[in-house]
């Protein structure tokens, strides 16, 4: 029999112990403050390094002239209609097209997520080819979808080229896999029984959906959204191709005042205009999404699929197909079909050509840009990873502004226009320490500025969801918090990761905008060598082009196809 | 049961070994960081490096005979267009990244020229340059290179097919004949977008060529953003064009754009199916110079020198679709079959183009984009 | 058998602490300095509220206690303060006598088996059960013979490479345990670790586990609502109550002698009504009430426990009021009856006064609708401080 007594135990001394203890208390959060810090470190440099600094230098570069800075100038630019009419097209098209996005792509992550049926995989690695396309030859194969004897002309008699429908529908084009593989990795992992459970309960399916699962999704459907949002703000080539030259962005604005014009001072302010949008757009995301990212119960994606069972789901299925391939699969057609319809009638003739120096455009083949994109594109995949990771498991408790903060100025460069990085990286990083004008590492650098807020946003939401008392559970059974993270969030997580490691590698292989502004040794990158093909005249160089971006294409999916390949296996599958 | 975790392990392992590969043939492949290396190590180096737009282009065997020449090798960087190249140039001018830079035209040279980017040097081979190229003859800061025309250009077989004439000058552009033909290029983001206005302003000259462009506007003239847009997808003349069912026959393109659309088509036609109106060209003049606090002045001499030789000028044409400004260069034989020879280009002066231009674009924008 | 008996003494012989000779939990420590576990004032504040209010607690080595309580009692946050997973905002957690300030949860060596088990869905039965040896850097081959014998010992032999998702409550719950156990802990936390189960499976569990931990002398501290599974599990019982301790005893001391009328109504013990105790009666409104010599005098809360509500058959049709009430007979109608088991719970409306709780034997159990007289046995009737 045991002789401990219990009490209520207010006694005297507490007092002075609790005063210790309290010290306690605050070390424990002391150190989770630390640890947390470590842990944002290595991504707060890089982004200080390699995105403060560089558009900090731009932009004071504007504004600072003749030894005094020139604030006077914002309200000059403010006060021009032109510029808020630029302004306000910018933020439109883009909220538009995000909306357009969101309602033809969701049915899509759903069907790509839950429905199992041939082919999926190759149709979820095909949706993300346009992603990586250069605006420039995807915005042509849009004419023939839209323009004139295009699809809507020769069946409903529309012209929707130089149309703003025309930019939407190539915004859903570019977009449709930002919101299938964001939405669609978390989607896969829901516990299918919880939408179960509340059908039991007597919530018909649509109630089910609307209870259950979209709030459960809504955070990575926020997250979609805001990316969606992001890359549509900053669109250049589908505006200029499509829109024509009445339509205009901040971003095509900045281009001109920076890269044409030379008139920093505006494209300065137009930068600061831009980071507002952005700001105001990460606050406005930020407030919807926090308080209702909540742990989930999250199963083995290989569990939730099913083949298409009733009328509703195979109708459901058929739309997604129709969409898919009308909206992705016909431009794409397009471009493959025009790689091989040379002078001399259908051949090959373009992608031999591929493999000659003689073209003239290029001191290597251009084939050889396969390697190099690949190489840049891979070692862009590495930094976002690892920045985007560290970064993610840090903000995984949510608290504190300063931490709202750091998650908002990951995506920043999102919203940031390319040529603004491209010429802040040429006057920031040209001295030491960091003189890196002539080094390759600039373009994987510039590269992974983008994909690093997609691996952050792509994780964030699973890793949030992952339950914390299995974190708990696997720290009391020994594991260091370095091991929870590797045993625990690491698996739960891999599969996030691959999607986020393929839009990295998607994004790093597509980019085009920094890149082009960066001065490198003769490596040209696959969209780089599309642009400089096609900005000559001739069948063949057009023709190379084409050829070119049909191998680009090839080379995404595959490297999708592998990516998701490598993907770790759920438990059971000894 | 740890197949998990170590598949997870061995994937990472897997991409940062494939990542150290890729990295390390890139490294050895391009030899460009270890060359930069030497740039900085000063005079003594044996590399030249010359800063560019993107559409610089030369020989592997041209630049091969430069190095057994003079014992330097020409790296090249490039980043941009032509403004976007001479941009970062002015703004690097502090640091700059290379010894030469090629690529600033007639259009830019004034800015260049202003915010002091080049040193003086008079090339080798300048008394075989004519003197209506030179235009910083006196003070030989920047040496011409090449140049080109840019032209209207029209789809031979539509006007067959048509049984019409094609327009030859400015003036013909607004008869009604060619009410809805032509397309051209947004002067604010295109370079033969603008050249075609100040085609117009020197042939209309400052006080009328908004109202030539009045009459074009209502004469149906499409704009687009880009070349890329005007010649590829809606000029019916080029092959691109026809793929994509373009559908206007005439176009604001280059004097060479002909003997582009017969390379590589067999067999060879009797006519490039792209001809040229040539009475509506504008001359764009591209130069090179040494850029002020070069590391290898004696490279970047040696370099300019070259690119005035004959065998740089003449492999210029099917590298970069320009003309040789030396007058005894030889131009290659599709040129001379399929080009089109422009003999009196309408020209301004940098100055008036610097001086103008903000107002011509922002005028020309309230014509004929409102 | 003999691969238990050999996990056993594997078992006892590992920890250090264990009494080879006497693995039982038959020895108990006599001193509160031998305590494996002692909280001292120990104190978590979410925000102005105190979960865990300046708690004093021991636990001796081998054994077991349930900690029992209503929901947001604390129970759970007193767990999580020992694991390490919440620090203390006041006072101490000792483990082994050494003070646990800033020991991460990975170095305390307890054991946590959560409310819902929390098995890792991403690894297979073995992976589970595993975790915790390969987190302590035991070699592959000692790993495996362990899951295999912890598996064996928690009855689901060869498990190893099931799927967790695939397992029914029960078998996660054995994985849960022995996942739990795989490290050696020295002392094993249960949070409801039978909470989810089907009331058949707890009742079995719940003896095998205290057999089990029994055998192998484990330590264990366990938290339910159900009282019926703190009894049935623990060497001693801790009522707690919003973050203090109410009571604390061995099963039959806390069942006998509730601390207080909250201990008792979460008991379950519902037939409760003011009294005045003057020498061996209680005046109530069920009319007098014999009590048990030593019950201290005066107004006081009086318990009747269902054991203690005698039915006998109703005087039937006419009823006689005189000699019930001299007699202390109440007469009662039969409201409800609910089979136990063995026994039967029968909810009285006696003519006046609350309702009582009676039970009986299963054949003499009156039905719904009759009424019956009731006299009480002043063993079962319990004096609560007022």
């Amino acid at each position: 029999m045991s002789v401990l007594r219990t009490g209520h135990g207010r006694g005297a001394g507490t007092g002075d112990r609790r005063g210790v203890q309290d010290g306690a208390a605050r070390a424990a959060r002391t150190r989770a403050a630390l640890v947390r810090g470590a842990l944002m470190a290595l991504p707060l440099l890089f982004f200080a390094a390699f995105f403060g600094y560089p558009v900090a230098a731009i932009v004071g570069r504007g504004l600072h002239q003749g030894g005094r800075w020139q604030f006077g100038r914002v309200g000059d630019v403010l006060g021009d209609p032109a510029v808020r009419h630029v302004l306000w097209f910018t933020c439109w098209q883009a909220a538009a097209s995000t909306a357009l996005t969101l309602l033809l792509a969701l049915p899509g992550a759903y069907v790509l997520a839950r429905l199992d049926f041939p082919g999926r995989r190759l149709l979820r690695a095909v949706v993300t080819v346009p992603f990586v396309l250069p605006t420039v030859v995807a915005g042509s194969a849009f004419l023939a979808l839209l323009g004139r004897d295009g699809f809507t002309d020769s069946l409903l008699g529309v012209r929707l080229d130089t149309s703003v429908w025309a930019i939407l529908i190539a915004h859903v084009f570019f977009n449709y896999a930002v919101v299938v593989r964001t939405v669609g990795g978390l989607w896969a992992q829901l516990d299918p029984a919880q939408e179960e459970a509340a059908r039991m309960l007597g919530a018909g399916r649509l109630a089910a959906w609307r209870r259950v699962t979209l709030p459960a999704l809504l955070p990575s459907v926020a997250a979609a959204a805001l990316m969606v949002f992001l890359f549509t703000f900053t669109s250049f080539g589908v505006i200029q191709i499509l829109g024509g030259p009445t339509y205009s962005t901040l971003e095509v604005e900045i281009y001109r005042q920076t890269a044409e014009v030379f008139d920093l001072p505006t494209a300065a302010v137009l930068t600061l205009v831009q980071f507002a949008a952005v700001l105001a757009i990460l606050a406005l995301h930020g407030w919807t999404v926090r308080r209702r990212e909540s742990a989930l119960r999250l199963v083995d994606p290989a569990r939730t699929a099913h083949r298409p069972g009733g009328p509703g789901e195979r109708a459901l299925l058929g739309a997604v197909l129709a969409v898919v391939a009308l909206v992705v699969l016909l431009p794409l057609g397009v471009l493959v079909a025009r790689s091989f319809d040379t002078p001399n009638g259908y051949g090959l003739a373009f992608y031999r050509a591929l493999g000659s120096t003689d073209g003239g455009t290029f001191s290597v083949a251009p084939w050889q840009t396969v390697g190099n994109s690949l190489r840049f594109a891979a070692v862009a995949t590495v930094i976002a990873l690892v920045v985007g990771g560290l970064a993610a498991a840090a903000l995984v408790r949510r608290s504190g502004r300063l931490l709202r903060g750091f998650d908002a100025l990951l995506m920043l460069p999102l919203g940031t226009s390319a040529v603004t990085i491209g010429f802040g990286f040429l006057i920031a990083l040209d001295k030491p320490p960091l003189d890196l004008r002539d080094s390759w590492l600039l373009v994987p650098l510039a590269q992974a500025l983008v994909g690093a807020p997609f691996v952050v946003r792509v994780m964030l939401p699973v890793l949030r969801a992952v339950d914390d008392r299995l974190r708990e559970a696997a720290a009391v059974l020994g594991a260091s918090p370095w091991r929870v993270w590797r045993e625990v969030d690491l698996p739960m997580v891999s599969r996030a990761a691959a999607i986020a490691a393929g839009f990295a590698f998607a994004v790093s292989l597509g980019e085009f905008g920094a890149t082009v502004f960066i001065a490198r040794p003769d490596d040209p990158t696959l969209p780089v060598a599309v642009a400089r093909l096609l900005g000559r005249a001739g069948p063949m160089n057009y023709g190379q082009a084409m050829a070119l971006s049909t191998v680009l294409m090839a080379v995404c999916a595959a490297s999708l196809l592998v990516l998701e390949n490598l993907r770790t296996p759920s438990a059971g599958e000894l | 049961m740890r197949t998990t975790a170590r598949r997870a392990v061995s994937a990472l392992a897997l991409a940062t070994a494939a990542t150290a590969v890729l990295a390390a043939c890139g490294s050895s492949g391009s030899s460009g960081t270890d060359d930069g290396k030497a740039t900085g190590s000063g005079g003594g180096s044996k590399t030249v490096t010359l800063v560019s737009h993107d559409s610089f282009a030369a020989s592997k065997s041209v630049l091969a005979q430069f190095t057994k020449e003079t014992g330097y090798t020409v790296k090249v960087l490039r980043g941009g267009d032509a403004g976007a190249a001479v941009n970062q140039a002015i703004l690097t001018k502090d640091h700059p990244r290379g010894d030469v830079f090629f690529g600033v035209d007639n259009t830019l040279l004034s800015r260049a020229l202003d915010n002091g980017l080049f040193e003086p040097y008079t090339a080798k081979d300048l008394a075989h340059v004519p003197q209506d190229v030179q235009l910083d003859a006196g003070k030989h800061r920047v040496t011409p290179i090449d140049s080109g025309d840019v032209c209207v250009n029209y789809d031979r077989g539509y006007f067959t097919a048509h049984h019409l004439a094609p327009p030859q000058t400015f003036a013909d552009l607004v008869k009604p004949a060619y009410k809805n033909l032509l397309v051209t290029e947004n002067v604010s983001t295109s370079s033969p977008g603008l050249a075609f206005l100040l085609g117009s302003a020197a042939t209309y000259g400052d006080g009328g060529w908004q109202d030539y462009w009045k009459q074009l506007k209502s004469n149906g003239v499409e704009v687009v953003d880009s070349w890329e847009q005007a010649y590829n997808d809606r000029f019916s003349g080029s092959s691109a064009g026809k793929q994509a069912k373009g559908d206007r026959p005439l176009v604001v393109s280059y004097a060479s754009s002909p003997p582009a659309e017969v390379v590589g088509v067999t067999p060879e036609p009797a006519q490039s199916p792209v001809g040229v109106a040539t009475g509506t060209c504008f001359r764009q003049i591209e130069f090179a110079g040494l850029l002020h606090g070069a590391k290898n002045t004696a490279g970047g001499k040696a370099l300019i020198d070259f690119m005035l030789s004959r065998t740089f000028q003449q492999d210029m044409p099917l590298q970069m679709y320009v003309d040789p400004v030396r007058d005894d260069a030889v131009e290659p034989p599709v040129f001379v079959k399929y080009g089109a020879k422009v003999d009196h280009p309408a020209t301004l002066s940098p100055d008036t183009i610097a001086a103008k231009r903000d107002d011509w674009v922002g005028a020309w924008n309230g014509i004929v984009l409102k | 058998m003999t691969e238990i008996r050999k996990a056993v003494t594997e078992m006892t012989t590992t920890n250090p602490t264990a009494d080879q000779t006497n693995p039982t939990h038959m020895a108990k420590p006599s001193a509160m300095g031998s305590a494996l576990l002692r909280l001292e004032a120990a104190t978590v504040r979410y925000g102005e509220r105190a979960a865990l209010d300046a708690v004093d607690l021991a636990v001796a080595e081998h054994e077991i206690v349930s900690v029992l309580g209503p929901s947001g009692s604390g129970k759970s946050t007193l767990l999580r303060a020992v694991a390490g997973l919440r620090p203390l905002d006041a006072g101490r957690v000792l483990l082994d006598g050494a003070d646990q300030r800033g020991v991460p949860p990975h170095r305390r060596g307890v054991g946590l088996m959560f409310q819902d088990h929390q098995l890792f869905p991403q690894r297979d039965v073995g992976g589970n059960v595993g975790f915790g040896p390969r987190m302590h850097k035991a070699p592959r081959e000692q790993r495996e013979h362990r899951v295999a014998e912890l598996l064996e010992l928690v009855g689901l032999p060869g498990a190893q490479g099931r799927a967790v998702a695939a397992l029914s409550g029960g078998e996660q719950q054995r994985v849960a345990l022995a996942r739990a156990l795989a490290p050696e802990p020295r002392l094993l936390m249960l949070d409801e670790p039978l909470g989810q189960l089907d009331r058949s499976l707890r009742e079995r569990l719940v003896v095998e586990l205290r057999q089990l931990f029994g055998r192998l002398g484990t330590t264990v501290l366990a938290v339910t609502h159900d009282q019926g599974e703190a009894f049935a599990l623990a060497d001693r019982v801790v009522v707690m109550r919003d973050g203090t301790i109410a009571q604390t005893g061995t099963p039959l001391e806390v069942w006998q002698h509730p601390a207080d009328e909250f201990v008792a109504r979460f008991l379950g013990f519902d037939s409760i009504t003011d009294a005045v105790v003057a020498g061996g009666a209680a005046t109530t409104e069920w009319g007098t009430l014999p009590v048990p010599p030593g019950t201290p005098q005066g107004p006081c809360r009086l318990l009747v426990r269902p054991t203690g509500v005698l039915l006998s058959a109703a005087p039937a049709p006419a009823p006689a009021p005189a000699s019930a009430a001299d007699e202390g007979a109440l007469r009662c109608e039969v409201v409800a009856r609910t089979f136990r088991g063995g026994h039967v719970a029968v909810t009285l409306r006696p003519e006046r006064g609350p309702r009582l709780e009676a039970e009986c034997a299963l054949r003499a159990a009156p039905r719904e609708g009759d009424t019956v007289a009731v006299t009480f046995d002043p063993q079962d009737v319990v004096a609560l401080p007022a």
